[in-house]
C-alpha cells in the first residue's frame, strides 16, 4: 500500500471515485450499493477511464450517476441495457463494465436480453438491486415480489415470484451471488470477486425500497433482510498479487474459488455441509429449497471460471475493436480491384 | 397491338418479324425445386452474351412446394424494368399451368413437361412439350438431384430454341459453381443432351429469338444485398448485430461472407469484426447503439417488422446522438403481411422512427453502385453526424439481380468525424460533449476508455445540458432541440445530392426514388413518344436540400412515384415544402411487384387528362 494512505495504487483518493449526488430517498437500499461500489472501485485500484456504467430504466438505474463520474456512462432504456452492453465490451475487450438494473428492469420487461446475455457470458458485473416493486413508477408489483404479499397501492400478489438467480443459473451463468444491500461486507466481497470475474457476474442484492415496500414481512425488506439473512459463508477476497496459502487452512471449513485474473475468494462455510459454489446441481437445490422456505441465502452460489465469454468466442484480435487502425478496417484497393475483375462481363 | 389477340396464329406470326433481344421470359416452378441455379444461369448465359438483362424472382413465404416465377427480361435499350407482359413461358408447375398460360402474350411460346398431356386449348401461341422425364431418368444423376437436375431440361431445350450458344452455358455454369469442374459437367451433361434434343425434335415457330450484342462489356450482375454487404466492408464495418428476417437476411448472410473473406487478421489469424444473432431486432438494434458509443462502426439489417422493435433504441440513439447504420430491405405489411414481396412503405416510419421529436438522415440507393457506395458512405455521415443512418433498399433491389458498372474505391479515407483524444482535452482543459463549439450543432464525442479525468460523459436519452448533465430545465431543452435543428440543417448539406435530368420545356416533373428508377426511366421514354416530356428527379437522400425545392419550382406538376399505397414520399415533400404542396402530386400504388412502366404512363397519362 501507498504511504500515503489517502490514496490508492494509481494514486487515486476515495473522491476520485465519487458521483454525483444521489436524488434517491433517504435510506434507499441502492445508494448504500452505490457507495460499495466506489469503495471497492477504490480498493482495487480500478483505473475509473477503463470502466463503463450502464443501466436500464428505475430508480436503481439511476444509480451509475451516483458513482464513479470518471467513467463512461450509459444510462439506456428499461430492460434493454444487456444488449448495449454486449455492443459495447464486444467492439472494446478491454473495458471493464459495471450494469445495474432493478427487479423490473431485469425481471419483467428486460427479462428476455438478461438470459440471452448471461448466455453469451457478456464480460459483465451485472448488478440487480431487487427491491420486489417498481419504485420508480410507484409501487407496483415486480415479478420478484413474494407470493401473497400485500401492499398499499397494488393489493395482494397472487402470483409466485421470479428468481433471479434461478434464472441465470439456467441461462447457464458463469457466476452468480446473492446478497443483502444491508450487509456492506458481503456485498463488496462479492463485487470483488464479480468484478475479477472474466463473463457475465450476476449479483442478484436484496435492496429495499423504503418508500414502498419495506414492510417487515416483505423478504425485501431491511428487517427481514437482517433477521432471515443466511449466509452460504463467511466471505472474503483475496486479490492476486497477496500471497496465499489455501491448503493449510482447516479442510472442509473453507474453500477459495480461485477466479480468472488469479485472485481468490475464500469461502468460510458456516455449515461445512452447507454448499459447494463450483457444483451446479447443488446450486439450482440450494436456491429451490431456499424458495420453498421463504429462506434468504446469501453468498457465491455459483462459479465457472472456466466458460469462454462473448469476445473469445468471437475470436476477435486481442487489440480491443475500437482501436484498430484504418488500415485494419478498409481493405485496399486492390481486393475491390480483384473483385470487380471477377465480377465484371466477361471474365 | 391490340387487334393482335384476335388473330389466328399465323397471322400473328406473319405480322410479327423476329423479335431480337427485346422480350421477357417467365419461368412457373415449384419453390424448392432447385430452379433458381438454371435460372440465374440462362440469366448469366444472356448477359455474357453482351445482351442487357434482368432478372426478378417472384416467390411465396414458403420453403418447399408453392408456386415460384422467375422473370428474365432481355431488352436491347437497356431497360431493366418490370415488364407485365411475357413472350415465353417455361410452364414447370402443373398447379399453376392454366392461368400461367392464360397469361403468356399472344404469339408467344410455352414450353412445358411433354408428360403433362397437355391440351393446346390456346391457338394463337405456340407449344413446345420437352421431355423432361425421359432426359431426367437418362442422365445419371443420383436420384435425390434429378428434380433439380431436371431443371437443366429448360436451359438445354431453350439454348435451342433461343439460339444460345452452349459455350455461354458453360460459362455461366462455371461462373454460378465458382470454377468447380465437378458440377458443371453434370449439369452441362443434361443441357447438352436437352439441347441436342430440341435441334433433332423441335421446330422454331414462335419469333423470340436472342442474338450476341456488345452491351454489357466490363458490367457486373449482382443483387443489392451483396453490394451493400460488400460496401459496408470497405467502410470498415466491426460490428454488426441482426435478427433474421427476409429479404434483408441475405445481406448479413454476404456480409458475414465478405468479413471472413477480408477482414481476417492476417497476422494473428482472428477477426478483425464481430457479427451478433441477437435474440430479437431490439436486442440487435441495442448492441449497435453500444458499439456505436463505444466507438465502433456498428450496423443492423432489417426488414419493416424490426423496424418497429426498433423504435425506442432509434429515439434513444438520436438524443444521445450515436452513429450506428441500418439498413431496411423493405417488404410488405406488418406482420407476415405479404413477407416475400417488394414496397417503399417504410419511408415515413425511418424518416420519422422514434417517439418525441425525431428526425432521421435517409439515405436512398438507387442502383446497385449506390448501394455499394451507401454501404461505406454511411458510416462516415452517421459518424461525421453523431447520428443514425438508415439506409432504405428493399426487395426488388436487395434480392434481385442488377447489371452495375463496377464498384468505386472510396474516394476518401474513412471520416470518424468529431472524437477528441485525451491530448485534445488537456489542451483544452475541459470538456463538455453537447457544446456547438463550430455552429454545425454536432458536438465532440469522447471514447470509453479515453485516459483522461475530464473525458467521460454520461448518455441517455433524457433531458440534458450541454455538458451532458441531467436536467429538467425548460430552457436546457430548447436549447438541445434548437442545436439538433442545426445539426438536421448540417445534415442537408452533407448528404447525396439528387440526381437530375431537367429537359428544358417540360412542364412536368417526376420525383421517385430507390427501385422505382427502371421504371421511370422507360416511362419517360413511353411518355415522350406520346408527346409528353418529363423531366426526372431521383431523390438519394433525406433531408431533402435545395435541389428538390427548385426542381418542383420549376415544374407547373411534379408527380411523386413510389411503391406504397399512401404516398409517403409525396407527403414528406408537402410537409417540407407547403408553400408548393399544390404543384406536388402523388402516383402511388402496391401490390407487392415491382412497378411497371405501361401502369406509370398511364398514371401520368390519366392524371394529365390525356
Ligand atoms: C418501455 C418503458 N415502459 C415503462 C417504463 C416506465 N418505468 C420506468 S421505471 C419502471 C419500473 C422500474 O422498476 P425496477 O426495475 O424494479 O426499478 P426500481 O425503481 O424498483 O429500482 C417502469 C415500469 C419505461 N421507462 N419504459
Ligand atoms: S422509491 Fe424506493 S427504490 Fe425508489 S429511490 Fe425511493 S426507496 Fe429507492
Ligand atoms: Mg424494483
Amino acid at each position: 500500500m501507498a504511504a500515503n494512505a489517502r490514496v490508492n495504487e494509481i494514486g487515486l483518493s476515495r473522491n476520485d471515485y465519487k458521483g454525483g449526488v444521489s436524488t434517491l430517498c433517504q435510506g434507499c437500499g441502492h445508494n448504500s450499493i452505490a457507495n460499495q461500489i466506489i469503495a471497492v472501485a477504490y480498493e482495487m485500484s480500478l483505473d475509473p477511464h477503463q470502466v463503463i456504467k450502464l443501466s436500464g430504466i428505475g430508480c436503481s438505474s439511476k444509480s451509475p450517476a451516483y458513482f464513479l463520474n470518471r467513467s463512461h456512462g450509459f444510462n439506456g432504456l428499461h430492460g434493454r441495457m444487456p444488449a448495449l452492453a454486449t455492443g459495447a465490451t464486444t467492439v472494446n475487450r478491454s473495458l471493464i463494465a459495471i450494469g445495474v438494473s432493478g427487479d423490473g428492469d431485469t425481471g419483467s420487461i428486460g427479462l428476455g436480453q438478461f438470459k440471452h446475455m448471461v448466455r453469451r457470458n457478456v464480460p459483465i458485473v451485472y448488478i440487480v438491486e431487487n427491491n420486489g416493486v417498481y419504485g420508480l413508477t410507484k409501487g407496483q408489483f415486480s415479478a420478484t415480489a413474494d407470493y401473497g404479499q400485500e401492499l398499499k397501492y397494488a393489493g395482494v400478489n397472487e402470483l409466485p415470484p421470479i428468481d433471479i438467480c434461478l434464472e441465470a443459473l439456467a441461462a447457464d451463468a458463469s457466476f452468480v451471488a446473492r446478497s443483502f444491500a444491508g450487509d456492506s461486507k458481503q456485498v463488496r466481497e462479492l463485487l470483488k470477486a464479480a468484478i475479477a470475474h472474466r463473463g457475465t457476474a450476476v449479483l442478484d442484492i436484496i435492496s429495499p425500497c423504503v418508500t414502498f415496500n419495506n414492510h417487515e414481512d416483505s423478504t425485501k425488506s431491511y428487517a427481514y433482510g437482517k433477521a432471515k439473512e443466511e449466509p452460504l459463508h463467511d466471505i472474503t477476497f483475496i486479490p492476486f498479487y497477496e500471497p496465499i496459502e489455501i491448503e493449510d487452512q482447516e479442510p472442509g471449513q473453507v474453500r477459495a474459488v480461485k477466479l480468472y485474473d488469479g485472485s481468490h475468494l475464500m469461502l468460510k462455510a458456516l455449515d461445512p455441509t452447507k454448499h459447494d459454489p463450483t457444483d451446479r446441481m447443488a446450486a439450482f437445490r440450494l436456491l429451490e429449497e431456499a424458495r420453498e422456505q421463504q429462506l434468504f441465502i446469501t453468498g457465491l452460489i455459483y462459479v465457472d471460471e472456466n466458460r469462454a465469454t462473448l469476445p473469445e468466442i468471437s475470436r476477435l484480435v486481442d487489440t480491443p475493436l475500437v482501436h484498430l487502425p484504418p488500415e485494419k478496417l478498409r481493405p485496399p484497393r486492390e481486393v475491390l480491384d480483384e473483385i470487380n475483375r471477377r465480377l465484371t462481363c466477361c471474365n | 397491338m391490340s387487334t393482335i389477340q384476335d388473330l389466328p396464329l399465323e397471322d400473328v406470326l406473319a405480322e410479327k418479324p423476329a423479335v431480337v433481344n427485346d422480350f421477357q421470359i417467365m419461368i412457373a416452378t415449384v419453390n424448392g425445386s432447385g430452379s433458381q441455379t438454371a435460372n440465374t444461369v440462362l440469366l448469366r448465359a444472356m448477359f455474357r452474351m453482351g445482351i442487357p438483362v434482368s432478372g426478378k424472382n417472384i416467390f411465396p413465404s414458403n420453403i418447399q412446394g408453392l408456386p415460384t416465377w422467375y422473370t428474365i427480361r432481355l431488352s436491347k435499350n437497356g431497360y431493366t424494368a418490370r415488364l407485365e407482359d411475357y413472350h415465353v413461358l417455361v410452364a414447370m408447375n402443373q398447379q399453376t399451368a392454366a392461368d400461367d398460360i392464360a397469361n403468356l402474350a399472344p404469339g408467344g411460346a410455352c414450353y412445358y413437361p411433354e408428360e403433362w398431356n397437355l391440351k393446346h386449348e390456346r391457338d394463337d401461341i405456340v407449344y413446345y412439350p420437352m421431355p423432361v422425364k425421359a432426359l431426367t431418368d437418362a442422365s445419371d444423376v443420383p436420384a435425390n438431384l434429378s428434380s433439380y437436375i431436371a431443371n437443366m431440361v429448360y436451359v438445354g431445350v431453350l439454348a435451342t430454341m433461343l439460339n444460345i450458344e452452349l459455350s455461354y452455358i458453360e460459362g455461366a455454369l462455371d461462373y454460378h459453381f465458382n470454377g468447380k469442374a465437378k458440377p458443371v459437367q453434370m449439369n452441362m451433361k443434361v443441357v447438352q443432351a436437352a439441347y441436342d434434343w430440341a435441334q433433332d425434335h423441335l421446330a422454331k415457330r414462335d419469333p423470340y429469338a436472342v442474338e450476341p450484342m456488345n452491351a454489357t462489356e466490363g458490367r457486373l450482375l449482382m443483387d443489392g444485398n451483396s453490394a451493400a454487404a460488400l460496401g459496408a466492408v470497405f467502410g470498415g464495418v466491426t460490428f454488426a448485430a441482426w435478427y433474421p428476417i427476409t429479404p434483408s437476411t441475405s445481406l448479413i448472410d454476404a456480409l458475414r461472407e465478405d468479413l471472413a473473406k477480408y477482414r481476417i487478421d492476417p497476422e494473428t489469424g482472428k477477426a478483425t469484426f464481430a457479427v451478433i444473432q441477437a435474440e430479437d431486432e431490439i436486442g440487435a438494434i441495442g448492441m449497435v447503439v453500444g458499439a456505436g458509443w463505444a466507438g465502433a462502426r456498428a450496423m443492423t439489417a432489417t426488414s419493416g417488422p424490426g423496424i418497429s422493435l426498433m423504435t425506442e433504441f432509434a429515439g434513444l440513439a438520436y438524443y444521445a446522438e450515436v452513429p450506428a447504420v441500418i439498413w431496411d430491405v423493405q417488404r410488405m405489411g406488418p406482420s407476415t403481411g405479404l413477407p416475400t414481396r417488394t414496397s417503399q412503405g417504410d419511408v415515413l416510419t425511418c424518416y420519422l422512427l422514434g417517439h418525441g421529436d425525431t428526425r432521421h438522415v435517409v439515405l436512398l440507393p438507387g442502383t446497385i453502385n449506390e448501394i455499394f457506395e451507401y454501404g461505406w458512405r454511411a458510416f462516415d455521415l452517421a459518424e461525421r453526424l453523431q447520428t443514425l443512418v438508415f439506409v432504405l433498399s428493399d426487395l426488388d433491389l436487395g434480392m434481385n439481380l442488377w447489371m452495375s458498372d463496377p464498384f468505386e474505391y472510396p474516394d476518401a479515407p474513412m471520416d470518424r468525424g468529431k472524437v477528441l483524444t485525451a491530448e485534445d482535452i488537456e489542451r483544452a482543459g475541459r470538456f463538455a460533449r453537447y457544446e456547438d463549439v463550430d455552429g454545425d450543432g454536432i458536438g465532440y464525442r469522447t471514447l470509453p476508455g479515453i485516459d483522461h479525468p475530464l473525458g467521460a460523459y454520461f448518455a441517455r436519452g433524457t433531458g440534458h445540458n450541454a455538458r451532458a448533465v441531467y436536467s429538467e430545465r425548460p430552457d436546457d431543452w430548447v436549447e438541445n432541440m434548437a442545436r439538433l435543428r442545426r445539426k438536421w440543417e448540417t445534415a442537408r448539406t452533407l448528404v447525396p445530392k439528387p440526381v437530375v435530368d431537367q429537359v428544358s420545356g417540360a412542364e412536368i416533373g417526376l420525383i421517385a426514388f430507390g427501385s422505382t428508377d427502371p421504371c421511370v426511366v422507360e416511362a419517360r421514354d413511353q411518355l415522350s413518344a406520346r408527346g409528353v416530356m418529363t423531366s426526372y428527379l431521383r431523390l438519394r437522400a433525406l433531408p431533402l436540400e435545395d435541389t428538390t425545392r427548385r426542381f418542383i419550382e420549376s415544374h407547373e406538376r411534379v408527380y411523386v412515384v413510389e411503391n406504397n399505397t399512401d404516398g409517403q414520399m409525396a407527403s414528406i415533400l408537402h410537409m417540407e415544402y407547403p408553400d408548393l404542396a399544390p404543384r406536388i402530386h402523388s402516383i402511388a400504388y402496391s401490390d407487392g411487384l415491382p412497378l411497371s412502366p405501361r401502369w406509370l404512363t398511364a398514371a401520368v397519362l390519366e392524371q394529365e387528362g390525356r
